[in-house]
């Protein structure tokens, strides 16, 4: 894992590519993120790249984030996050990471959110389970099936679809296609949806299980 | 939000003429074979606008053969070459779709007479 960076999903259109067909595509904001921190095997037990993203206005940040900030001589930025790579030796402290020095059109990559919250949802919106008759005197609508047999084993199982808080979670999407990086802004356009609302951050990596 | 608008801008076409409801055109199209690249004229009743902006799609309807045969096309495509406008049609609705009920003289569009 040596491509990563953050960015921030700006919300989705369409291009038109070379042979004049329409891509879906959804432009995120990526980078410039700043090195704030280097990880060693000396001094953590592994390699990893701290990377900061987004500008902040000084005054939201509190003490100890200032402290960081002024120790490595980094613009403050709002989010931080770690990530996991060998090959730490070509980045110092302090360095701007841009989109084009990871990126290129074409490449693979796994992009994940943070999914848009759906509140507590039901049983078939969250699951996608099949819905009783609605009339004929069912009587049974969308509600739970099979709440455990009898009497064995006389409990209901753990995991057992349930309705519940549907959404906000961490995803991951894999193997998106890069359209196009655009170095003047900073943009990454990739061909199909991203998970999370517009203006959320998003990690985007190279991807785990791309086919070359 | 902006970037999009941006990113959509530069894409958008003003050189092609603006089309109307009912209006007879030609649609040069740019067609790949292998690594040849020609123009294939489609012509027929633009019978439905949808969409704005980047997105905005006609569909142009024509008879070929006695059968009815419509294309869908974005209008800032960049496969379209170019489009002639025939003749303007005389038209009292947004969409034509009642064309594709209609053959022969009956599906014809009145031709609206520009004063000069």
């Amino acid at each position: 894992m040596n491509k990563f960076i953050l960015g921030k999903k700006l919300g989705m259109t369409q291009i038109f590519d070379d042979n004049g067909t329409v891509i879906p595509v959804t432009v995120i904001q990526a980078g410039p993120c700043a090195v704030v921190q280097k990880k060693t095997i000396e001094n953590d037990g592994y390699t990893a790249l701290k990377l900061g993203f987004e500008d902040i206005p000084e005054r939201k940040l509190n003490k100890p984030e200032k402290g960081l900030y002024a120790k490595v001589k980094v613009t403050s930025r709002r989010h931080l996050k770690e990530f996991r790579t060998d090959g730490i030796d070509k980045y110092e402290v302090g360095q701007e990471i841009k989109v084009t020095d990871m990126f290129e059109s074409g490449d693979k990559i796994d992009v994940s959110g943070i999914s848009k919250g759906k509140g507590f949802q039901g049983v078939i919106r969250r699951f996608g389970t099949a819905r009783g008759p609605e009339t004929h005197g069912s009587m049974y609508h969308r509600r739970v099936g099979s709440m455990g047999a009898g009497t064995s084993p006389g409990r209901v199982f753990k995991g057992k679809r349930q309705p519940g808080h549907m959404g906000l979670d961490k995803i991951t999407v894999q193997n998106l296609n890069v359209v196009r990086v655009d170095g003047e802004r900073d943009l990454l356009l990739v061909k199909g949806a991203v998970p999370g609302p517009k203006g959320a951050l998003v990690t985007i990596r190279e991807a785990v299980k791309s086919r070359k | 939000m902006d970037v999009i608008k941006a990113l959509e801008q530069e894409q958008l076409r003003s050189d092609l003429p603006v089309l109307s409801i009912g209006d007879y055109v030609k649609v040069h199209l740019k067609v790949k074979e292998g690594s040849r690249e020609r123009i294939q004229i489609f012509e027929g009743t633009v019978i439905a606008k949808k969409g704005s902006g980047l997105k905005e799609t006609f569909t142009v309807r024509r008879l070929s053969y006695g059968v009815g045969v419509e294309r869908i096309l974005p209008v800032h495509s960049p496969k379209i070459n170019a489009i002639d406008v025939v003749r303007k049609g005389k038209i009292r609705r947004a969409k034509l779709y009642y064309l594709r009920d209609r053959v022969g003289k009956a599906a014809r569009v009145k031709e609206k007479l520009v004063s000069k």
